[in-house]
């Protein structure tokens, strides 16, 4: 990514306030080219810093040598071609589909109910229930991982990508009551209100006002949360019986060595993480406008 | 039936599931993590008891120590570097860029990492760092180096950057939001006053901002301080992090009695933070009149 | 007419604090009635109370013979305009106005026209498919209006429904919804903390203060004959003040801001008796210029400290003794502004003794 700022969006005009009419013209052009140098050099080793491992990992998929080393030997797509003839990496990414998609529905299930809950009512303990449901946003994966895994062998419960299932939805649940609820608290009461007061059911009220409403919020959390399960490990890594998922794959591969192979499913992820946000955004956009 | 009682009952079908789940699957977990950590191992398997031995082994044996001491270091470090790179750029965004959509493509250009797979982005270090690396044969070709050096990975210094790489936006995030949230009119008047854009910088926004910059410094702390993966690909013999020495509990070690202690001493640890990030936002977080 | 609205005894408490305090009402079948109060009153509180969106501590609300105290909003035939309009965004103004309507089962056949009829009454028939958010605040504050008519409940609610809108839309919507209540006959119940609003609007005015209803009455009324000191300084402007009341000569005195004036009104009797509250309005009294004699009344000597232009009158603040009385002077023909005083004259403040109205000393009635 290239710095895409031309020196018209920037204000290179700060010299409209009083305090600076004290300074001599001169010195005040070389203040002006100081500061913006010192931020076009932060913004430019920024993205620098952030997109030249992402372009390095894509570069080297197309390596046609085994090293990774620069210069590159030349161009081929054999580590393509050999990622497709890998059955294990294969179920691996179908296990990760499979599982992120079943704990996105359950944290939906939960995640909104629970932030309507937050938000709408009033109950004993909902500062502990806030506590707890929020609680796995902030804490590391790897508690939420050997707590389940405790739980699931006191009562007996083989590791299977089903228990991963739940591990993910338990700590990605706080992703979805983050997002709801923040949505919920700019939706104004009174839209649920007005919807009683025309003769609505609690049910129409919610089917008809109150999920149009979030639902930008919903599919965007939906999306984030099938991101982030995708990409689990410290849960996974505890939670996982025979089965791996991609993540748990390409990490027991990189105990064995780098390969480009794994750039070449890295690049592959790039661009489907590209295709999920371009999503988002247009799923996510809000075309209602401002409110009525 | 009475208003208040119809509503407690429809609540109370929107809370069921929800209230189960929080309960069966973070409640009851957390609770069974706190009791096992005052279990006893006896090989080949843990018994139940009440004692404080595995809490003891972790204030006498000093390398339990040293690697908590090393987790906040290193989580500290990242936290630093990445406010130092995070808050000139939100600062730029906010207040130089002009046109909303270089403004939400430079936005967007520090998030959008956070939708490629975490393993992957500190990955990439690995290859880049290592003595088969970019740097390395960049260095050689050029001629800084006569020979590849390992000096660049397995050791922390790696792993602050590649930590430091895969939580930035993390830090970004809540100072642009923070310093978007600072009227115009606040800046505009301190200039009036006849302050400079520096004493305007110093005295007005980055107060304003300080809730931006906790928020921002207790989230890449808190997932750094957790993280076992970067000290995994990036790290040295040193490179040891206290989610790490937890992982080998749970698996060649095999000691979970000790294992959940070490991490109910995490939880405890980051909780304390984010309370007191907490109390240090509710501080600085006022309304703008 | 009959009653369409009985409240009794109805308290309403948040905690500690109380809202509404043990309020007795009834309202006739078409008026339109105003609830009056500064904020936190517990003007809105009764009003939401009656829509079903708050219950009730304790006490009754009888809509039309029926106990619909714990009734939800749902299932009362009460229609409410909210402050912000709560126009649903993702909704046409078409298919916000038909909401109620197909909420409750209505054909799609009937609905069409129904919701052509109400948003060709408030002259909205070619907005039926815009977009709320496209609409200007008058206009949406119609098509609220609609939405909360569409269904004749018995009694339509609104809160503050004017006071997102700048002041001229506000009184052209005044006359508008004065209107519309006069076309579609139903029974308005609106809450507002102007009162000028309140004045202008309804039928009936219920002032409220601290949770309570300070005083009932129609517009003149409550502006001729105010039941309190409260109620006098809320609606229009009072030049009140404390004292004792005094008999000589037949004839009874009050001291205001130390100087006497004589007070006749039938409240008074010659009994000397404690401190209480006098006040009289700015417009009864008359401003009069010393020009060194003087002049015959029932006068207050003081000194005039600023004259504020009003367009149709003029208010002078004139210093007497402590305190500052207001002398309000109608701008028409016969004024002469060479005659009026100046800024630092000395000046009078002549005011009739019957229009001097004593108070309980207390604002709750």
């Amino acid at each position: 990514m290239t710095m895409g700022v031309s020196t018209d969006t920037v204000d290179t005009q700060m010299g409209r306030a009083p305090a600076r009419r004290r300074g001599s013209a001169t010195a005040r052009r070389a203040e002006t080219w100081a500061s913006n140098a010192f931020f076009y050099g932060m913004v430019g080793f920024v993205l620098a810093f952030l997109y030249i491992p992402i372009a390095v990992l894509i570069a080297f998929s197309f390596n046609s040598s085994r090293s990774l080393s620069w210069p590159m030997t030349g161009v081929s797509l054999e580590w393509y071609a050999r990622l497709l003839a890998n059955e294990d990496l294969l179920e691996a990414l179908w296990n990760s589909v499979y599982v992120a998609a079943a704990a996105t529905a359950l944290t939906l299930i939960i995640g909104v109910p629970a932030a309507l809950a937050l938000d709408r009512f009033d109950f004993p303990g909902k500062g502990l229930f806030r506590k707890l449901v929020l609680l796995p946003i902030a804490l590391p994966g790897i508690i939420t991982g050997i707590s389940m895994l405790i739980m699931f062998r006191m009562i007996g419960f083989n590791l299977s990508l089903e228990t991963v299932i739940l591990g993910h939805a338990t700590a990605l649940v706080s992703v979805v009551v983050t997002q709801v609820f923040a949505r919920l608290q700019r939706l104004p009461r009174s839209y649920e209100e007005a919807s009683a007061d025309l003769g609505a059911s609690g049910l129409q009220t919610f089917f008809l006002v109150t999920l149009p409403n979030i639902r930008t919020a919903i599919i965007g959390a939906a999306l984030l949360s099938f991101t982030l399960s995708f990409d689990e490990i410290p849960v996974t890594f505890f939670l996982t019986g025979r089965d791996n998922t991609l993540p748990m794959y390409i990490w027991s591969t990189l105990r064995r060595g780098l390969t480009p192979e794994i750039n070449a499913v890295g690049a592959l992820i790039v661009v489907f993480s590209i295709v999920l946000i371009t999503l988002s955004v247009v799923l996510t956009r809000d075309k209602s406008g401002k409110r009525g | 039936m009475r208003l208040a009682t119809r509503n407690r009952l429809s609540s109370g079908g929107v809370l069921s599931l929800p209230l189960v789940w929080t309960f069966l699957f973070l409640f009851i977990p957390y609770a069974i993590l706190f009791i096992y950590s005052f279990w006893e191992k006896k090989f080949p398997t843990f018994v139940p008891a009440f004692q404080f031995g595995n809490y003891l082994e972790l204030m006498v044996d000093p390398q339990y120590v040293r690697v908590l001491l090393r987790t906040i270091k290193i989580a500290g470090l990242v936290s630093l570097l990445s406010l130092l790179l995070a808050y000139p750029y939100a600062y730029f965004l906010v207040h130089k860029v002009k046109r909303p959509g270089v403004k939400l493509v430079l936005y967007m250009a520090v998030v959008l990492p956070l939708w490629v797979s975490y393993l992957l982005r500190a990955y990439t270090w690995k290859t880049i760092l290592g003595t088969q690396g970019i740097l390395n044969s960049f260095l050689v070709s050029t001629g800084i180096l006569s020979e590849p050096s390992s000096v660049f990975l397995y050791n922390q210094t790696a792993m602050v950057v590649t930590l430091t790489y895969v939580f930035i936006p993390f830090m970004v995030m809540p100072i642009y939001a923070a310093l978007e949230k600072i009227p115009g009119s606040l800046t505009e008047a301190s200039r009036d006053l006849g302050m400079s854009a520096i004493q305007t910088f110093v005295r007005v926004t980055l107060p304003l901002s300080m809730p931006g910059v906790i928020a921002g410094f207790t989230m890449t702390f808190c997932l750094s301080f957790g993280d076992f993966i970067a000290p995994f690909l990036v790290g040295g013999p040193d490179g040891m992090m206290i989610a790490n020495v937890i992982a080998t509990q749970f698996g060649a070690a095999l000691n979970w009695p000790l294992g959940s202690a070490l991490a109910l001493v995490m939880l405890v640890i980051v909780l304390t933070i984010i309370t007191l990030s907490d109390r240090l936002q509710g501080v600085g977080r006022g309304k703008y009149a | 007419m009959s009653e369409v609205i009985r409240i009794e005894n109805l308290r309403k408490e948040f905690g500690d604090v109380i809202g509404v305090a043990d309020v007795s009402l009834s309202i006739e079948r078409g008026e339109y009635v105003t609830l009056l109060g500064p904020s936190g009153c517990g003007k809105s509180t009764l009003l939401r109370m009656i829509g079903g969106f708050e219950a009730p501590t304790s006490g009754t609300i009888w809509l039309d013979g029926e106990d619909v105290t714990d009734l939800p909003p749902n299932q009362r035939a009460v229609n409410m305009v909210f402050q912000d309009y709560a126009l649903f965004p993702h909704m046409t103004v078409g298919q916000n106005v038909g909401y109620g309507l197909r909420v409750s089962g209505t054909p799609r056949a009937e609905i069409k026209p129904r919701v052509a009829e109400t948003l060709s009454l408030v002259g909205l028939t070619d907005k039926a498919d815009t977009s709320p958010a496209e609409l200007s605040g008058g206009q949406r504050q119609r098509v609220a209006l609609a939405r909360a008519i569409v269904r004749h409940p018995k009694v339509l609610l609104l809160d503050e429904p004017l006071s997102a809108l700048d002041a001229n839309l506000r009184e052209q919507m005044q006359v508008e919804l004065r209107n519309l209540h006069n076309k579609v006959g139903l029974t308005f119940i609106m809450v507002t903390h102007d009162q000028s609003e309140a004045l202008v609007m309804s039928d009936r005015v219920v002032v409220m203060r601290d949770g309570r209803v300070s005083q009932t009455g129609d517009p003149v009324s409550l502006y001729d004959a105010p039941a309190n000191s409260y109620v006098a300084d809320f609606i229009g402007a009072t030049n009140l003040f404390a004292s004792p009341v005094k008999a000589s000569n037949g004839k009874i005195f009050v001291s205001c801001f130390g100087q006497e004036l004589e007070i006749d009104h039938p409240a008074v009797d010659g009994v000397p008796a404690a401190e209480r509250l006098f006040g009289f309005r700015p417009e009864k009294a008359r401003l009069v210029r010393a020009n060194g004699s003087v002049p015959q009344g029932n006068l207050l000597k003081g000194r005039l400290e600023n004259v504020l232009y009003h367009g149709a009158m003029i208010r002078s603040v004139v210093v007497v003794g402590e305190g500052r009385i207001l002398v309000d002077t109608l701008l028409d023909d016969t004024f002469d502004p060479a005659r009026h005083a100046g800024t630092g004259d000395e000046v009078f403040v002549d005011i009739d003794p019957h229009k001097i109205m004593p108070f309980a000393r207390d604002g709750a009635s």
